[in-house]
């Protein structure tokens, strides 16, 4: 699909941003997206779980 | 409800990056938590619908974003006053992430149009092709990776990056911090 022809012109456009700006961008992104990945999963989502799954069928709450 | 183990797990595991995709819509911690459960107690009502050996993350993604959509854009402006929530999300990170900076390119990230930042972050954070992020967001592909090439130009814009030098401390000075630090 993409030919070495095709990739030529790609390169030849102007490419607007930098390979190294993309980069970065792209660190900065990561960084904040896993500060919040990293804080785990929440008490209030394991116990919605167990609630869910333990008395689901027995009893409304 | 007997819920399956791998089930389970398998959802467990996306509640972080599920949390961290809400609070980028809803910009607020407490409205993203209630994103998400709302998203998961969806998700296991209509499990029977997920086709098991597909995505389990991707398929709550889209649960959500779609959730996103229809409820919470109603109550937008209220949303929008979000910056104190999404900044105390980040007292954790180490000093030498550069917390200024970061602080800066979130305030970017909030000034992008909703559509590119979406993309975006789809793409750019939680890991998904472009392909499935298509998928989640219910367009073509070619539609994002437009988004994904206009956001990345917007922030360079907003942030005015010309070259990486001028983006915060440079490769020599994090190479200090991390190597001498611990």
């Amino acid at each position: 699909m993409e030919t070495a022809a095709s990739r030529h012109k790609d390169h030849a456009k102007p490419a607007k941003l930098g390979r190294e700006v993309q980069a970065r961008l792209g660190q900065q992104l990561r960084a904040l997206y896993d500060d919040v990945v990293s804080q785990g999963v929440p008490d209030r989502f394991t116990e919605l779980l167990n609630r869910l799954d333990g008395n689901g069928n027995k009893d409304k709450r | 409800m007997a819920m399956d183990e791998s089930v389970r797990k398998a959802v467990l595991g996306a509640v972080p990056s599920l949390r961290a995709f809400a609070i980028s819509l809803c910009g607020n911690v407490d409205r993203a938590d209630d994103l998400v459960q709302e998203t998961l107690l969806r998700a296991l009502a209509n499990i029977d619908s997920f086709q098991p050996g597909t995505n389990m993350s991707a398929w709550l993604f889209t649960i959500l974003r779609n959730h996103f959509r229809s409820e919470y854009r109603k109550r937008r402006r209220e949303v929008e006053d979000s910056e104190g929530h999404y900044a105390e999300t980040l007292k954790t990170q180490p000093e030498q992430h550069g917390q200024v900076e970061l602080r800066e390119f979130r305030d970017a990230l909030s000034h992008l149009p909703p559509d590119q930042r979406e993309a975006l972050i789809l793409v750019g954070a939680s890991g998904f092709s472009y392909e499935e992020a298509a998928h989640i967001c219910g367009c073509a592909v070619g539609t994002i990776k437009s988004r994904v090439n206009r956001a990345r130009t917007r922030l360079a814009e907003i942030l005015s990056i010309n070259s990486a030098d001028e983006f915060g401390p440079d490769e020599q000075t994090r190479a200090v911090l991390a190597g001498g630090g611990e």
